[in-house]
């Protein structure tokens, strides 16, 4: 006999199928929940995006002076002031800047920077200081003290990054809905989350195993069952970020209870030969976030939405001998949304003069304040709990 | 105390002390007394069976050339750290000194480093290895010397005129006293100065660089010196915090992450009577009762290695492309050389989210079963691995990388016809006590119960797709 045949025969035949009393709560909460709710969607541009040839401090001598071969010139930008201008592939971004629906914060990072992809990244997801070594996420911790189901963060990728890992939540990580449902209605995984019951769920490893089991077969149940309501007409980009970036429309605009969405697009470690390169990410971006938005305004959502972009570190003012740059430190960060109470560029533009004895820019906001931000401000939950400390509140929402 | 073991602590001590334990085995040492196993257990180990992968002919320098050399270079890094891996991996699964090999695992996370470097990558691991059941003192010395350590801690930045505290603060932080272990920001300050000149020369060995070495007085947990490096080394091993939090450590990671207060202090005191001799401190753990209690067995969540040796030695189980290894490893979140930061992994509920779950339930069965393995590589995760430090830059990373996402297809072949013969006098309720460790939950005891009737794979089948199959 086949497996499978006789897994449904010694699952199913037993008849007892119980349905935890949560998951029954769970078709309640769904209709509650059509109602807005304020949501974030969080980019990792990763590798270290370069911010100066993103948001391009024109006119600046320095910058010409540092880059003479990777300088984005004049033509090659789209203005934004005298002092500022976007690279000329975010047509779709600088857009919705000239609309009042960004807001633009410089010199975003944090106290003795780690140059390091994997430490820094480390530190962002964290929100820990560079010397500290913490295994929950942000995004994990507003979970734990806010939420009480795994798929009020949700990331869109395979594998579930730090950022949403909590002490007693984890987000859930979905790449396709229908793929990660199926797999949870294989007889063999059904039959135990249908048949685990609360006193499975205890305090120890074993609790937490079948803990994990029953959040993921009725996470996917209930993203699966929402996500058929809403089917976009917007075309979006080809390639994975655009199917990302649309399958988080798909989420907000069919009324998931999530709060949180997470998505990266890689390949911004621009060493060699950066401006091609980053030229097609960034355009990559750009276009995926004009149809998200676009997709986001049809349905009326995207005034309680708010999109904020970061990468783990900018690149050195100064370009390398492989027409590319290397590791940096402060950078921008952009936030977008129909629902800034500060649109434009929210503070001074990158003092190319006063550099860091690496020939880095110097950080003046902690990149901790904008999280403080989003979640005082914007989710409206105690951010000092999540953060562990206080960080300064800004004015962007 | 009893004087024999019973089968369930057996494989509870080889679970813990290496990757579970064979039929055969099993035979074999349960008519020892409790005391003759644990020898044994240590006599095979005194081996340090060395790693023999050749990382000699990568260029040690990239001063002066172009992007692409440099790119050259650094793939030949990865793919030795690669073969590193793989070979460490197949010890693992082929050697009889477990316990080594379980020893070299728990250091080179206590001691982590990521450094796309395979010489001194495999120098470290050797080092800890050599030292695994020896001296911590001499570990943490020989550690804390290696040029891996040195770089991935910046100590070659560590210089009398502008001290890195990197390497001073981990060294108490994570080595000895750990966090909020009686040291000050001041402690960490003069110690950095006692490690300045700490670096690495040409040929990427230990180099000590007098010029950079701060010869001046300091004051570091109360004693005042014309300290050297291995004088905070010693000052670090005097203080009994050391034992006790690696103590606790130990038995988080070989007990029970619930740790008991009272089972570490005693275990501290042996370790730091018998002068952080490791032999002493396992024996100590290993002939406690407390070890075998009922609710320290099953208790940890197999670690993805713990996992994936753990079916090939029980099963046979081989991969037709070695390489499968590393991309399970990747995508199970522990592939070893490239830990998460210098605090390694932090283990147990840590391996668990709702993919990996879903992968680990998965992977015992489907390897067991079809002999396929299907996994969908994330060459973001990918990515996001092979970035090392900076210190050798000049990759080349075009292309949305999203959007290439690679199906590897792995085949394995389980040796069943071992396997059934060895367990061919095992009933259905001896075979469950084999294969699982902890208590089996309601579900599990009732899918059981409905499956009696099956042939013996089917059975074993079942048993390794339940979620109890992932603890130990």
């Amino acid at each position: 006999m086949e497996r499978r045949d006789f897994l449904k025969r010694s699952i199913l035949a037993s008849g007892a199928t119980f349905i935890p009393s949560f998951l029954k709560a769970m078709e309640l909460v769904s209709l509650e929940t059509l109602s807005a709710h304020k949501n974030v969607i969080i980019i990792q541009l990763s590798g270290g995006n370069d911010g100066l040839n993103t948001i391009v401090p024109i006119g600046n001598d320095i910058y010409y002076k540092l880059r003479p071969k990777i300088a984005k010139s004049l033509q090659d930008t789209i203005k934004i002031q005298d002092n500022l201008a976007f690279n000329n592939h975010l047509k779709e971004i600088a857009a919705l800047y000239d609309q009042g629906e960004m807001c633009v914060v410089n010199n975003v990072g944090y106290p003795n920077p780690n140059r390091s992809h994997f430490r820094s990244t480390d530190i962002w997801h964290t929100a820990s200081g560079a010397n500290k070594y913490i295994n929950t996420g942000w995004v994990g911790r507003y979970l734990d003290a806010n939420c009480t189901n795994p798929y009020e963060a949700i990331e869109v990728n395979k594998g579930l990054s730090l950022a949403l890992k909590g002490e007693k939540l984890n987000g859930i990580s979905v790449d396709d809905p229908r793929f990660l449902y199926k797999n949870t209605q294989e007889t063999f995984f059904k039959g135990i989350a249908t048949n685990t019951n609360n006193s499975m769920l205890t305090e120890d490893n074993q609790g937490y195993l079948y803990k994990t089991m029953l959040e993921t077969y009725s996470s996917a149940a209930y993203i699966n069952e929402k996500q058929k309501i809403y089917k976009t007409p917007i075309e979006y980009p080809k390639g994975k970020f655009g199917k990302n970036l649309k399958q988080i429309a798909s989420f907000i605009n069919s009324g998931l209870a999530t709060k949180v969405y997470y998505s990266s697009l890689g390949g911004f470690d621009s060493h060699v030969n950066q401006v091609g390169q980053q030229d097609r990410l960034l355009e990559t971006y750009s276009k995926s976030v004009g149809a998200l938005v676009k997709d986001l305004k049809k349905q009326g959502h995207f005034k309680d939405t708010l999109i904020l972009t970061f990468t783990e570190f900018g690149r050195r003012v100064k370009e390398n001998a492989s027409m590319g740059t290397d590791h940096g430190t402060a950078n921008n960060v952009t936030i977008i949304s129909g629902g800034l109470k500060t649109a434009g560029i929210y503070n001074e533009v990158p003092d190319l003069q006063n550099l860091d004895a690496n020939g880095d820019l110097k950080h003046t906001v902690d990149f901790r304040s904008i999280y403080a931000t989003v979640l005082a401000n914007w989710l409206v939950v105690d951010d000092k709990a999540i953060l562990n400390s206080a960080f300064n509140k800004m004015n962007f929402v | 105390m009893a004087q024999f073991f019973t089968e369930k602590e057996l494989q509870h001590l080889y679970w813990r002390a290496g990757f579970g334990i064979s039929v055969l085995e099993l035979k074999k040492i349960k008519k020892l007394n409790k005391e003759k196993v644990v020898n044994t257990l240590f006599k095979s180990n005194d081996v340090e069976n060395l790693l023999k992968t050749d990382v000699s002919n990568i260029s040690t320098t990239t001063k002066g050339l172009t992007g692409e050399e440099r790119n050259a270079i650094r793939k030949k890094q990865v793919e030795k750290l690669e073969e590193i891996n793989l070979e460490w991996v197949a010890q693992m699964i082929k050697t009889n000194a477990v316990l080594r090999e379980r020893m070299t695992l728990f250091f080179t996370n206590h001691f982590s480093t990521r450094i796309v470097k395979a010489k001194i990558t495999l120098d470290l691991h050797q080092t800890i290895r050599k030292n695994a059941l020896g001296n911590f003192g001499e570990l943490l010395l020989q550690v804390s010397k290696s040029p891996a350590m040195i770089a991935f801690l910046n100590n070659q930045q560590n210089k009398k005129k502008s001290p890195n505290e990197n390497f001073a603060r981990e060294v108490m932080e994570l080595f000895t006293l750990g966090r909020d272990g009686g040291y000050t920001e001041k402690d960490i300050k003069e110690a950095a100065r006692a490690f300045t000149g700490w670096s690495i020369n040409k040929e990427e060995g230990f180099k000590f660089k007098k010029q950079l070495h701060d010869y001046e007085t300091k004051t570091v947990l109360g004693s005042t010196g014309n300290f050297e490096g291995q004088d905070i080394i010693k000052l670090l091993l005097k203080e009994k915090q050391t034992a006790l939090y690696l103590c606790h450590k130990m038995y988080a990671y070989f007990v029970n992450p619930k740790v008991n207060s009272v089972h570490v202090k005693e275990m501290a005191t042996s370790f730091y009577n018998s002068d952080y001799d490791i032999k002493t401190l396992l024996k100590t753990m290993f002939l406690s009762t407390w070890f075998y209690e009922e609710k320290n067995i099953g208790a940890k969540i197999k670690s993805p290695i713990d996992l994936l040796v753990g079916l090939s030695r029980q099963f046979g189980v081989e991969y037709e492309a070695s390489k499968s290894l590393i991309f399970l490893q990747k995508q199970l979140n522990q592939m070893l050389f490239y830990p998460p930061n210098v605090a390694g992994w932090p283990g147990d509920k840590y391996w668990i989210d709702n993919s990996t779950l879903m992968l680990r339930l998965k992977l015992p069965a489907a390897t067991l079963n079809k002999g396929i393995i299907e996994v969908e590589e994330n060459e973001v995760i990918m990515d996001s691995m092979l970035e090392g430090l900076d210190t050798m830059s000049g990759e080349v990373r075009s292309l949305e990388k999203g959007s290439r996402y690679l199906i590897r297809k792995t085949k394995a072949t389980t040796n069943w016809a071992v396997f059934l013969r060895e367990v061919k006098d095992k009933n259905k309720q001896e075979l469950i006590r084999f294969l699982i460790q902890p208590k089996l939950s309601s579900i599990a005891q009732k899918i059981l119960e409905a499956s009696m009737e099956e042939s013996v794979k089917n059975f074993t089948i079942q048993l390794v797709s339940l979620p109890e199959y992932q603890l130990c």
